[in-house]
């Protein structure tokens, strides 16, 4: 009986996901806005973090289709793991994306390297449905190059049955209890963050020492740490693979849905608070599209189909009042004021510490255990001594043929 | 026609745009800053990383030689059975090298999670999870199932010319079955051991996917560091040109030494 | 001999549990309706279904198949004329080209994608399907010189001039005489550079951008992710698709082997 009703609601699903157009929704643009590129087969490539687009699983509204539907316009997605891919992806050249949604620190480091176009707001009605507070930011400071699109704190995500120590402190992934079972960022940029945290010092702090430190502390957590992930934290977290791990509170209120083993807690120290926010790269050839799509991603309805799905805080005051009360009095999507008071924003770092910062994560990475190094130089012995002798025996074999 | 040199210019302009050239460029990244001053600083930067080159070369050696250790009896046995079986056995080998490699080492990670599948047979057993992924005996495992056929069918190219009359002939001659591996089969079949060692070693080394994927940031590789030079989280495509050339050189060397051990000049033939 | 025999087929048996078991996995677990990889719930075909709505999936396989066809038949045709080329020149010239044609051979993919990058670069072309197809044509073309060459080598050198003596125009005589003698390697250099083409993942992966994915590139991605267990579906179709061609393959051999048999026969 019930595989014959999951069958129907099957072949249900599928038509109307065929057939009917997707939700009918109310835009605050007419058709004279969204239908300028209607008919003239334009399409724009996104670039996004993974799963950060509601992508139409679940019931949910499948974003992307939503926007084709209503302008016509194709939409290519991909998406990056972190904002130091989208930079080494933008900086080599070749790549050709419209629509960007990085952090703020990239976002004011490409600012500064003038990667960004600045945006035709007369394009971007929408822009009157945000929150201005936080319009007014440090990435962006002339308001010209970004819309937001989420905001966030990170925090420790665990496994209640895994861990019986109270998680209130930077200092329980460092914990040997857990080793093995820690996830930790794979970003250089977080990782340094929640070491910088946890002794105490700046997120942004460009002193070599404090840095060193900082990546001594990850050094010696290397050996607890069971790998060092982004997306891949969802699976794994959510099959009881790993007891601990810092991730975005929007992914951890994903996460715990479909575990509810897992709880997230912002430890006591301090946090990182960040924003994600739209941009077009310079060298785009559909700007006027690219903003378009931007537009349509600060509709109030949209926006809050989008936030519902992925879990992050919205900047966009008028999806806000759109979201039901458990989400707005969610503590994890929406922290205190005292929370917010410890909590620091990522900052775009100078180029120097931006070198260092990147030798000192290589340096973490490729940290390999002791026991490699003796390995290596016997082995490099063994192999010239054996590649010695099999010469000298066939020199002899060699000889010898050739008194035949 | 038929001696017609001219036939192969466009070919010879191919390559010197498509395979001369861009090694060249390579070789030019790795010499100059990201200004485009010369300078050895990339060159003497690689040095910082001889841990992660030891470690790529370390485990790549221990994949290859166990693949080659497997490989041997199987493809020995493959080249004395007959027509029908013959065939069959070739379709088994090639089935899986037609399937995505990422999709084969996807499945391994299915298979060796904490909660993956050989952990929960022996939980049944009462036997403790064991940390299987995440480590480099996972990665190793990783290059040796993808590369395993790669080096059975270079050794089993080569076994079947053996003629089964030389075997029949050093045993009616008093030889064991120790010797007659030893003195008869294994020479003729070094073209195809360095065929075969060659064609997995180099992938092996040069992964990125599989220490990736199984090996979750615990052990890096050469492939590792350069992706993220490249496409990475550090972008520094000097340092990443720098490492590529050193990994080539390594490569021509073993290679190099590979040579000295096949005196045989039909190269072609080995990779048919 | 008998315990050999038993001995041998435990050994070949266990070769292949090892290779096929994570095979067999990925097929079972693409019927499985839970979405994590570790329990089983139930049989469903659910994954089949969405993977055929999934768009990004079909796409990057469409351009996959298309790239493979295009550059393994423009290999095929480069790397013909360059062997017969490379065939006639003298001594010194030869080992020249074919130590740079070995280059993409020996060298890593990662080596070669990585160059092949900052060519493309350099030059101002975009990252894209004409980026892809001029990547893999450079790595097909060598495996094709190599599977022509032996066979141009084992060619008769006199059967052209026999040819010709015999009153055939030299294009007739390339026609009738050379190319059926080095046509099992055109087939055999094709469908190498098709095998390649399809599976290359590392350096597709440095010269494809976001719109030109390929299908491994487009399996990456996915694997760093939530894993969908469409992955799964994906992996069973291209499994049966290629057991099939293989089966095909196999059996046409087998009559081919069982024709030639029965003329040999015929004959004595």
């Amino acid at each position: 009986m019930k595989r014959f009703f999951a069958l129907i609601l099957c072949v249900a699903l599928c038509l109307t996901t065929l057939c009917a157009p997707a939700m009918a929704l109310d835009l605050k643009q007419s058709d004279d806005y969204y239908g300028r590129f209607k008919g003239k087969n334009i399409s724009i490539n996104v670039y996004n973090w993974g799963e950060y687009i509601s992508d139409g699983s679940n019931d949910s509204l499948d974003v992307n289709a939503a926007f084709t539907e209503a302008t016509g316009i194709t939409v290519n997605y991909s998406t990056f793991a972190t904002n130091e891919e989208l930079y080494a992806k933008l900086k080599s050249g070749g790549a050709d994306y419209d629509v960007i949604i990085p952090s703020d620190y990239m976002i004011s480091r490409m600012i500064q390297e003038n990667m960004l176009e600045p945006l035709d707001f007369d394009n971007i009605p929408n822009m009157s449905c945000m929150d201005p507070r936080y319009l007014k930011n440090h990435y962006d400071p002339e308001e010209k190059y970004s819309v937001p699109y989420t905001w966030g704190t990170v925090g420790i995500i665990y496994n209640t049955k895994m861990v019986d120590d109270p998680v209130d402190s930077w200092d329980i992934l460092w914990n040997q209890k857990y080793k093995k079972n820690i996830l930790m960022f794979g970003n250089p940029r977080d990782a340094f963050g929640i070491a910088l945290e946890k002794l105490g010092y700046s997120l942004n702090t460009t002193d070599e020492k404090e840095l060193r430190q900082a990546a001594d502390e990850l050094k010696k957590q290397k050996d607890l740490v069971q790998a060092y992930v982004m997306d891949e934290i969802f699976d794994k977290m959510q099959g009881n693979e790993a007891a601990l791990a810092p991730y975005y509170a929007g992914d951890a209120l994903t996460m715990m849905a479909a575990n509810p083993d897992l709880a997230f807690a912002v430890p006591k120290e301090g946090t990182n608070v960040f924003y994600d926010a739209m941009c077009i790269p310079k060298g785009s050839a559909q700007k006027e599209a690219a903003e378009m799509y931007i537009n349509f991603m600060c509709e109030p309805q949209v926006a809050a189909a989008n936030i519902e799905y992925i879990g992050y805080s919205t900047p966009n005051a008028e999806a806000y009042k759109l979201l039901s009360e458990d989400i707005r009095n969610n503590p994890i999507s929406y922290p205190s004021q005292e929370v917010l008071d410890k909590s620091e924003e990522f900052i775009a770092l100078p180029e120097q510490t931006n070198v260092l910062m990147d030798s000192l994560w290589t340096e973490i990475l490729t940290n390999d255990n002791q026991f490699l190094k003796w390995v290596m130089p016997v082995c490099l012995v063994a192999a010239i001594v054996v590649a010695f002798t099999i010469i000298t025996l066939r020199r002899k074999r060699k000889a010898r043929e050739q008194e035949y | 026609m038929y001696k017609n040199r001219a036939v192969s210019v466009p070919y010879l302009l191919w390559a010197v745009l498509f395979i001369v050239v861009p090694l060249g460029l390579v070789l030019y990244f790795a010499l100059t800053t990201r200004q485009g001053a010369f300078t050895l600083d990339n060159l003497s930067r690689v040095g910082e990383y001889s841990s992660v080159i030891m470690s790529s070369i370390w485990l790549s050696v221990i994949a290859t030689a166990i693949c080659l250790l497997i490989s041997y009896p199987l493809a020995f046995i493959m080249s004395r059975s007959t027509g029908n079986t013959q065939r069959t056995f070739m379709m088994l080998i090639m089935l899986p090298m037609w399937m995505n490699f990422l999709l084969r080492t996807y499945a391994w990670m299915t298979i060796l999670e904490k909660n993956g599948l050989i952990n929960q047979l022996l939980g049944k057993f009462g036997l403790g999870p064991l940390q299987m992924i995440n480590t480099p005996g996972a990665v190793v495992l990783g290059m040796i199932y993808n590369y395993l056929p790669y080096m059975i069918l270079p050794l089993y190219s080569t076994m079947i010319k053996i003629e089964k009359h030389l075997i029949e002939a050093a045993q009616d001659l008093g030889a064991n079955t120790w010797v007659v591996l030893w003195r008869v089969v294994v020479p003729l079949s070094m073209p195809g051991i360095t065929t075969g060692i060659t064609m997995v070693f180099v992938p092996c080394i040069s992964t990125f996917a599989i220490s990736r994927m199984l090996g979750g940031g615990s052990s890096m590789l050469i492939g590792d560091l350069i992706e993220l030079q490249f496409l990475g989280n550090t972008y520094n495509p000097n340092l990443g040109a720098a490492i590529s050339l050193v990994l080539m050189v390594i490569i021509l060397i073993c290679m190099a030494l590979m040579n000295m051990f096949d005196e045989s000049e039909d190269k072609e033939a080995m990779l048919l | 001999m008998k315990q050999r025999n038993w001995l041998s087929r435990f050994y070949v048996g266990l070769v292949m549990f090892f290779l096929y078991a994570p095979i067999a996995v990925l097929i079972v677990y693409s019927f499985n309706a839970n979405k994590s990889r570790g329990v089983w719930t139930g049989f469903t075909l659910k994954w089949y279904r969405q993977l055929f709505h999934n768009d990004i999936i079909l796409q990057s396989l469409s351009n996959t198949l298309l790239i493979a066809v295009v550059s393994s038949i423009l290999a095929t045709i480069l790397g013909t004329a360059a062997a017969i080329g490379i065939y006639s020149m003298r001594r010194r010239a030869r080992a020249v080209v074919m130590n740079v044609t070995y280059l993409p051979i020996i060298n890593p993919e990662i080596v070669t994608g990585v160059s092949l990058m900052l060519l493309f670069v350099m030059a101002g072309i975009d990252l894209g399907y004409l980026t892809l197809i001029l990547a893999h044509i450079t790595f097909n073309t060598p495996y094709v010189i190599l599977n022509v060459m032996p066979k141009l080598r084992q060619m008769d050198k006199h059967i052209y001039e026999a040819a010709l003596d015999l009153g055939c125009s030299p294009m007739q005589a390339f026609s009738k005489v050379i190319v059926p003698e080095i046509a099992p390697g055109v087939v055999s250099g094709l469908l190498m550079s098709f095998t390649f083409s399809l599976d290359d993942f590392i350096i597709s992966y440095f010269v494809s951008s976001s719109t030109s994915q390929t299908l491994p590139i487009t399996i990456y991605a996915m694997t760093r992710k939530k894993v969908s267990p469409e992955i799964n579906a994906l992996s069973t179709i291209i499994f049966v698709l290629v057991l099939t061609a293989l089966i095909i393959v196999n059996i046409h051999g087998a009559r081919q082997e069982k024709l030639e048999q029965k003329r040999y026969a015929s004959f004595m």
